[in-house]
């Protein structure tokens, strides 16, 4: 593979001031949970379904605990302690709470060492399914292996999972490597996770389990047929992180999108809201071998992709920090860029070289997540099928990991089946046709790719030292990133989020946050 | 009367040669490639030739196909209007303001409903504005509230009213079902119950809105793909000015 030059001292630099900024926001996070991660908790202990007004059972107990008052010890204690009274399952428990048979806060009849037993084994057994999925995820892989990078990720959006299935096959035909079922138009700003099997979805289908059981079924079986491991994605960001997570590690889910910049910056989620969420979320996927992939690339739809591409390296660096904190390991930074530049100024490829290389210097196990143009890509179809061909080529020269396949109606519609067919085609062609290019060719030392690359690093390194200075929330705040400002207290869910008590307990977090 | 007949145009005039891509529901093969044939003939077509077909899924085809159009059009007779205003530059369209107006003009923006959408509104709206085009909120004589994407109409008019909005910029991307169509059509209702439709100018926006389509619903004009900022802002202070003139002449009138 070709490189670029960097200094190792600096990328030790950029990787530290990334690790303190990180650092700051941890401290944050440490104190504070949320109530969707109190949900998570009762989902891995094994609470699901609905509960008779039609709420998730998990959304249905929070509220009722919370109007007990005090939060601050978490669910996990006072749903213990409510088993050992009920002494039946999980679910049995929070549907006789639901129902009003059995209250949350009267079992001081229990020990405090029977509680934290109780506690210990339903975390234990809530990890443990943790680990199972990735059990099953590796058993998989070695039936039928992965494909080689770049992975060719491509979306459905019908709204009803079961034409999900239908146009995903047909993208599995045609070579994806990747199925992404986009969301319901706003599923993000849900502060629940729907439930069943759904058809009736916005510019996108409902994240359920159960749709994600569908789609895994489907995908297995495809896998099968066309003798490679098909992955499937999904999203997690918003106002769910964590449960999202929680049912994608259930369902065997090998991607979720997962960033809290994004939901802050394009969704207007609190941010104190969206970190604690996003540190239990990733835990979870890091225990499940789920790889996230990060919103870095929507950056440049609201900015200059020029002007800003070091605010992508910088967010990347700073993600990949928050990620290993959450014991993510490399193979799982699905971090995310995008090949943006205005196609009218000249040698905007060069460019695009530059920045896809300096992603893959930087980091270089990680399963680059690299998005194709979308913010000029034209309603003439034919040229933005051009525009496509030339991101293929970007994406493999430089050998980014996850490519999304551009759409040449990106500009016009969600993708009908013919569209994903014909730009998977492209795909197929120059990734066939220039395989090794990156390895055979070199960057001229002195030239302007290399020199490009030098300067985004710089410019990268003076944003994170300023980060640095005034932490991470209020650079948000002050609009580094996405030429978007986010108050530290505004934006959606703030309400949920709570201080934790002395007596806090979360041990399935506990357990995680372990790794030997 | 005269009459202006015209058809697709290939290589020669009035060959009337289209290129059409569609995919049946069934398998490739030669009935597959005949039933193409048929239906593009049932299309009223001639001179049909299949030139591609490709298996894209299990039971699915994909089709090229070149084919000659039979009918005409009289193209005196076709009636569509683009938004009318000549199109100015930020300076002209600053300096305009300031002479006519000695205020700024202020223009609210959102996309509507559940759409999430920002690509449009933030296009037309954001500082850095749209293929080297300043959006709105960098025109130092237009204060500019970009509400972002989900916001509902009561909240997008409420915010007009709070900040006395000369403009208010709609914004959808999501068509399908239709949803963009109610969407709109509730903001004209609730401007409509508020009062306050005739005193501002509404426009809509989004990459399959076109001028004709919003004029229809009410709007006083629809904006497509690849619109630029200044276009927009040439649109708000020519209709601007011709609001405030009907006003004057009314006032005259009435004296």
């Amino acid at each position: 593979m070709a490189h670029i030059p960097l200094l190792p001292e600096q990328i030790a630099r950029v990787k530290d001031l990334a690790s303190q900024i990180a650092g700051q926001v941890q401290y944050f996070i440490n104190d504070h949970s949320s109530l969707s991660v109190e949900r998570t908790i009762l989902r891995l202990y094994g609470v699901d379904g609905l509960a008779e007004c039609g709420a998730p059972l998990p959304n249905r107990i929070i509220d009722l605990w919370q109007k007990n008052g005090d939060v601050s010890s978490g669910i996990s204690s006072a749903f213990a302690g409510a088993m050992l009274t009920s002494d039946s399952s999980a679910q049995k428990t929070a549907e006789l709470i639901a129902q009003g048979k059995l209250l949350l806060n009267k079992h001081t009849k229990h020990s405090t060492a029977s509680i934290k037993k109780k506690e210990k084994e339903l975390a234990q057994n809530a990890v443990k399914q943790l680990a199972a999925s990735k059990d099953r995820k590796e058993k998989k892989i070695e039936q039928v292996p992965l494909p080689i990078q770049p992975w060719r990720y491509l979306i459905v959006a019908t709204g009803n999972i079961y034409e999900d299935r239908t146009q995903a096959e047909s993208a599995i035909y045609s070579g994806a490597d990747i199925i992404a079922v986009i969301r319901s138009t706003a599923q993000s700003l849900l502060d629940y996770v729907p439930y069943g099997p759904t058809t009736d979805g916005f510019g996108g289908t409902y994240a359920t389990q159960a749709n994600f059981k569908i789609m895994r079924e489907a995908l297995d079986k495809a896998s099968v047929e066309h003798g490679r491991y098909v992955r499937l994605v999904n999203y997690a960001s918003g106002l769910c992180m964590a449960e999202m997570a929680a049912c994608a590690a259930f369902e065997d889910l090998d991607v979720l999108l997962n960033d809290s910049m994004y939901g802050i910056l394009f969704r207007d989620i609190n941010m104190q809201r969206t970190f604690v969420d996003q540190y239990f979320s990733r835990l979870i996927c890091a225990k499940a071998a789920i790889i996230i992939n990060t919103g870095e690339d929507n950056y440049l739809t609201t900015t200059h992709a020029v002007d800003s591409a070091h605010t992508v390296t910088a967010s990347q660096l700073i993600n990949e920090a928050m990620g290993k904190r959450a014991k993510l390991t490399d193979d799982l930074l699905g971090l995310g860029h995008a090949f943006e530049i205005n196609p009218e100024i000249e040698n905007a490829f060069l460019y695009e070289l530059a920045h896809a290389q300096l992603a893959r210097e930087l980091f270089p196990d990680a399963p680059l997540k690299y998005m194709p143009p979308t913010k000029h890509k034209s309603t003439d179809i034919f040229y933005s099928h051009c525009m496509d061909t030339l991101f293929n080529l970007a994406s493999v020269t430089t050998g980014q990991g996850i490519h999304l396949t551009g759409i040449l109606t990106e500009a016009l519609h969600t993708p009908l089946m013919q569209d994903r067919y014909k730009s998977i085609s492209s795909v197929n062609y120059v990734f066939n046709v220039a395989r090794d290019l990156g390895s055979e060719i070199e960057f001229k030392q002195d030239g302007f790719i290399v020199k490009r690359a030098q300067q985004v690093l710089d410019e990268t390194e003076v944003l994170l030292n300023e980060i640095s200075t005034v932490g991470l929330m209020e650079s948000i705040a002050q609009g580094s990133f996405a030429d978007i400002s986010r108050p530290v207290d505004g934006g959606k869910g703030l309400e949920g989020v709570f201080k934790k008590g002395s007596n806090y307990s979360n041990p399935v977090m506990d357990m995680l946050e372990f790794v030997e | 009367m005269k009459t202006d007949l015209i058809k697709p145009y290939g290589d020669t005039l009035n060959d009337g040669i289209v290129q059409l891509s569609f995919t049946l529901p069934v398998e490739n093969g030669a009935r597959a490639k005949k039933a193409a044939e048929l239906y593009v003939k049932k299309l009223n077509f001639e001179d049909i030739s299949v030139v591609h077909a490709q298996k894209i899924a299990e039971g699915f085809t994909c089709f090229m196909v070149y084919a000659k159009a039979m009918p005409s059009i009289d193209f005196s007779k076709v009636e569509a209007k683009e938004a009318e205003f000549e199109h100015m530059d930020y300076y002209k369209i600053n300096a305009m303001i300031k002479e006519e107006f000695g205020r700024e003009i202020i223009a609210v923006g959102a996309t509507i409903g559940h759409d999430a959408h920002t690509v449009g509104i933030d296009a037309i709206m954001n500082m850095k504005g749209y293929n080297m085009d300043y959006g709105l909120e960098r025109y130092p004589e237009i204060r500019a509230y970009n509400l972002g994407a989900q916001v509902s109409c009561e909240e997008l008019i409420k915010a007009a009213i709070k900040y006395k909005a000369d403009v208010i910029l709609a914004s959808q991307t999501v068509t399908q079902k239709e949803s963009h169509i109610s969407n709109f059509s509730e903001l004209i209702n609730q401007l409509d119950a508020a009062g306050i439709r005739d005193k501002i100018v509404l426009l809509a926006g989004g990459a399959k809105i076109t001028n004709e389509f919003a004029v229809k619903l009410g709007y006083d004009a629809g904006f497509g793909a690849n619109t630029l900022p200044s276009q927009v802002a040439s649109f708000i202070v020519t209709h601007l000015i011709k609001l405030k003139d009907a006003m004057a002449q009314q006032t005259m009138g009435s004296a």
